[in-house]
């Protein structure tokens, strides 16, 4: 299988805005006005750690590393 | 490709879904059914490749090619299907399903059983909203005594809410779980599982009249109405502000002429909402050159949807009603996402600021930035929609902006809205152009 890059999503039904995402990854998530974050999906591999991390660091696991799908 | 011959008499001409229904009350019954259509025998082979060959689309709003959706069901289908023909017409200025339920509901349940068959599902269930579901179980009853299908047909009553009808909530309201409201997409299709877990198709009443007619005379014949790329024809509720009207009108054909508009009925006109509350706002001068066509709907920035349009009359404030329909829709939203939450509440009082407050010197541009906020964040398009509405809005009734802006609330905010914001008359008359 062809490695086709990573993205962050978010499941927009489980987040409640904690922004612990944020927290750990700065380069990629921020928060909007209301606390909820807005994130530039793709992740280079220089960022991969820290998004796994932020991953498993949602309370609400709400945050999700895929495979880009194109 | 197999190609079956039907077995009713094909008719010289391609009648349009409204065919033979005249009258204040035409008769729903299965009697006057077959009389205008002819006896639809099902099981014939093909029938999907007919709806291929017919360019069918959905016309619940999303326009997605009908014999694809099928095709996905079939594929997914070896544990059963489920068929489910969508009533739930949540958009309170769209009165087109409901329309077709009460006066055809035959034409509906052919498709639906067509479908049934095709898919080769266990279940067939038309979703219909309380006001149709007893008109419903009659014509079903009608069709038990006369043993005409090869399914048993469910009625299950649909909420009288605007996502009731969105794919994902129909199938769970359908299997039985709390609310209806829809989930996270893009994890699994319902296509695959849905109903139960159960591959399902979940398909708009109005296409399924439209299938009805495909398995009857096969797809060339459907194509002699329409265009090459728009074959057919769509129903549209029209309201100029004195009530819904359904007209049939012909794609692919210049929109304000299927609807029987003169140059002169739109110089009266404030602006047009084309394709609902999750559509958007063109001018009068756009809307006199528009085609009937989804591709003509989106290059003037909006969506043909499930057929809304609404053309504003001169003495309404168009501000009061982008207003009231924006607290609607906040009120409507399935409550589960934070952005759409917080981000359309901020919307609604923002339009009600700009509608009714006092001269003031509301930033638009902030309004512009959450519309943007609140696109795409979403686990449905609703967001997405009410931004659409309130941008399109802005842009075409800037003037009624800086007005409102520079001297507060204007005259029209008194008078009564036009636009819907809850269950209100069934759409009236109907005038067939097709």
């Amino acid at each position: 299988m062809s490695r086709r890059g990573l993205e962050l999503i978010v499941d927009p039904v489980a987040c409640d805005g904690r922004g612990v995402c944020a927290e750990i990854l700065p380069e990629r998530i921020e928060l909007d006005r209301w606390g909820y974050p807005l994130i530039e999906g793709e992740i280079a591999p220089v960022l991969y750690d820290n998004a796994v991390r932020a991953v498993r660091a949602c309370p609400r696991q709400a945050l999700h590393l895929v495979e880009r799908a194109c | 490709m197999s190609v079956t011959l039907p077995d009713t008499a094909t008719p010289a001409t391609r009648h349009g879904l409204l065919h033979g229904l005249s009258g204040e009350a035409p008769d729903p019954g299965i009697e006057a059914h077959h009389e205008r259509w002819g006896v639809l025998r099902q099981g014939k082979a093909g029938l999907i490749d007919q709806l291929d060959a017919s360019g069918l689309a959905g016309h619940g709003g999303a326009w997605f090619p009908v014999a694809t959706k099928w095709k996905a069901v079939a594929r997914a289908g070896r544990r059963g299907a489920v068929v489910v023909a969508n009533g739930a017409e949540g958009e309170p200025a769209s009165k087109k399903d409901g329309f077709l339920l009460t006066h055809a509901p035959h034409l509906v349940l052919d498709g639906l059983v067509a479908a049934a068959t095709a898919l080769h599902a266990r279940r067939a269930i038309a979703y219909v909203p309380s006001t149709h579901a007893r008109g419903v179980e009659r014509a079903v009853a009608e069709r038990r005594s006369l043993n005409l299908d090869p399914i048993a047909i469910e009625v299950v009553e649909s909420p009288d809410t605007f996502l009731a009808g969105q794919e994902s909530a129909v199938v769970s309201a359908l299997s039985g779980r709390r609310s209806a409201v829809p989930a996270f997409v893009g994890i699994s299709s319902v296509r695959e599982r849905g109903v139960g877990g159960r591959p399902t198709l979940v398909q708009n009443v109005e296409t399924l009249a439209h299938v009805a007619l495909v398995a009857r005379f096969g797809a060339t014949w459907f194509r002699q109405l329409g265009t090459d790329r728009n074959p057919g024809t769509m129903l549209l509720t029209v309201d100029r502000g004195d009530g819904p009207v359904i007209v049939e009108g012909v794609l692919g054909s210049p929109l304000p002429a299927t609807l029987g508009l003169t140059s002169q009925d739109l110089a009266s006109v404030r602006g047009v909402l084309l394709g609902g509350y999750g559509g958007g706002w063109i001018s009068p001068e756009i809307f006199a050159r528009l085609t009937l066509s989804e591709k003509a709907a989106r290059a003037a920035g909006t969506t043909l949807g499930a057929g809304v349009v609404a053309l504003l009359p001169a003495h309404v404030c168009p501000l009061a009603e982008l207003a009231d329909v924006t607290r609607y829709m906040e009120g409507q939203g399935a409550g589960q996402c934070g952005p759409c939450v917080h981000g359309l509440a901020d919307l609604a009082d923002a339009m009600e600021r700009l509608a009714y407050g006092g001269p003031h010197g509301l930033n638009t541009d902030r309004v512009l930035e959450v519309c943007n906020l609140v696109e795409g964040r979403g686990a449905d398009t609703h967001p997405d929609g009410v931004a659409r509405f309130v941008r399109t809005g802005l842009g075409a009734f800037a003037e009624e902006v800086a007005a409102h802006r520079g001297r507060g609330a204007c005259r029209g905010t008194r008078a009564a809205r036009v636009l819907p914001t809850g269950s209100t008359t069934a759409g009236r008359r109907l005038v067939s152009r097709a």
